[in-house]
């Protein structure tokens, strides 16, 4: 007589619940500090509600049916937490195989007849392991989104506005320019051009590995936004290597003042504010009365 | 006769996969004891042909390979797309030209910087761009 496999686990979904979060509280993977029993508790068991509920004998053996789309979400959206938690990938793995372990332990006492555990254990073996997968690709698209959190992150941390004088700013740019870096380059400048009244900026690129076109097309913009802006903008920092590749490439920066160092540009800026830098000569100073 | 010593193969679908790229050009450049001014040259010269690449082709393959001729060593790189192809390559390789409202010195720069550079399209089938950068070149 064959089993509908759906009903057994339905009756025994008490007994499956205590044997997973007993599974899971035994393992000394169990982050205490991330998950609380109560969580974890939670958690079990709306999953086991869920997958118990959708699945049916018709089901069983196709893993991709439209039923299982909230079973789906559900494992998605816990393991996309732990990834953001910290959770590391054996945690999370280790949930969905305790559930599968449970199951198959209860088909064990359910079901006598050697050939039809086998029929029925390979299915479910086969249903979960869809599950597992799913688990996994969700925990590393939450991983990489902590990934891209923190790319924004640096991006932001990395672009300092200086003010290195009454008027005059330095911007040191370390890092590859790409568009999105260059946005909030060119924000960051312009506000704070704005907010200090600054009229001569200095974009430092020493820390920038390559000029390519896309590069110096953001520099270009970024020296037409800050003009239009009523303040002019240097380029310093153009090391000899860098100098040769633009010429080759055939970039025209000559509308541009450029400048080998930070220093240098730091002079021509106190040059065009009519500043001078003097050395006081000690003597001088005790004459004057 | 050109000799490959050792070869590598990178996919490049994203904007987040060229900096990896160009660092890896970096470390075979620096393996064949490139000067500064060489591996920076072709360092720019890889960065505008992955970012054609991804802009005009929507990604593709690069073969990065370490290759020798008699006494020059050298970095030979592949870059294969299945984008649109270029309809006029006379066009593309002039400076100033760009269909995609931008500076127009991608390939024609990438010429001067580089020792070799060879370039096949067929419109509808994609690009292949190969370039050679000797170390003393
Ligand atoms: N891999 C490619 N597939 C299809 N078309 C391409 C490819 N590479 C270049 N092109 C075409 O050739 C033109 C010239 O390319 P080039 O790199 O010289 O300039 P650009 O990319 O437009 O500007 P820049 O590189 O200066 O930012 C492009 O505008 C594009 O139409
Ligand atoms: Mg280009």
């Amino acid at each position: 007589m064959p089993f509908d496999i759906s009903m057994i686990l339905q009756k025994k979904k008490m007994q499956i619940l205590e044997i997973w979060i007993k599974k899971q509280l035994e393992s000394a993977d169990l982050r205490e500090d991330l998950f609380s029993n109560e969580d974890l508790r939670a958690s079990c068991e709306e999953l086991l509600e869920v997958l118990l509920s959708s699945l049916n004998e018709d089901n069983l053996t196709n893993p991709a049916s439209a039923d299982f789309d909230e079973v789906n979400e559900i494992l998605a959206g816990i393991s996309i937490s732990q990834a953001r938690q910290g959770f590391n990938p054996r945690e999370t793995a280790l949930f969905v195989f305790g559930l599968k372990e449970s199951l198959i332990e209860i088909l064990q006492e359910e079901i006598k007849d050697p050939q039809d555990l086998f029929t029925n254990c390979f299915k479910l073996n086969r249903l979960l392991d869809t599950f597992s997968i799913t688990t996994f690709e969700t925990f590393i698209k939450g991983r990489e989104e902590v990934i891209l959190r923190q790319t924004d992150e640096i991006a932001e941390i990395s672009t300092p506005v200086i003010r290195v004088w009454d008027g005059i700013l330095a911007l040191p740019i370390i890092g590859t320019l790409d568009s999105a870096r260059t946005q909030v380059v060119m924000e960051n400048l312009l506000e704070e051009i704005v907010a200090s009244g600054s009229s001569i900026a200095i974009l430092d690129i020493s820390g920038v590995p390559a000029v390519d076109s896309l590069v110096a097309q953001h520099l270009i913009k970024t020296v037409s936004a800050t003009r239009l802006m009523g303040a002019e903008c240097i380029i310093s920092g153009i090391r000899p290597e860098i100098a040769q590749t633009v010429v080759h490439l055939g970039i025209d920066l000559s509308n541009i003042v450029t400048k080998a160092t930070l220093a240098s540009a730091l002079k021509f800026a106190f040059q065009s504010m009519k500043l001078e830098v003097k050395r006081v000569q000690k003597d001088n100073r005790n004459i004057v009365s | 006769m050109i000799v490959t010593l050792s070869k590598d193969v990178m996919k490049v679908v994203k904007d987040q996969d060229v900096v990896p790229f160009r660092n890896r050009v970096k470390e075979y450049a620096v393996k064949i004891k490139m000067g500064l001014v060489n591996q920076t040259k072709l360092i720019t010269a890889a960065s505008e042909l992955v970012r054609n690449m991804l802009k005009y082709a929507s990604g593709g393959e690069i073969l990065i390979e370490i290759i020798t001729k008699g006494r020059d060593n050298g970095i030979r790189l592949t870059f294969k797309d299945k984008g649109p192809g270029i309809p006029d390559i006379d066009l593309a390789m002039k400076d100033g030209f760009s269909t995609g409202k931008s500076l127009g010195l991608g390939l024609p720069g990438t010429k001067r910087l580089v020792s070799e550079f060879d370039i096949k399209t067929i419109v509808g089938e994609g690009t292949t761009v190969r370039i050679i950068k000797w170390a003393n070149g």
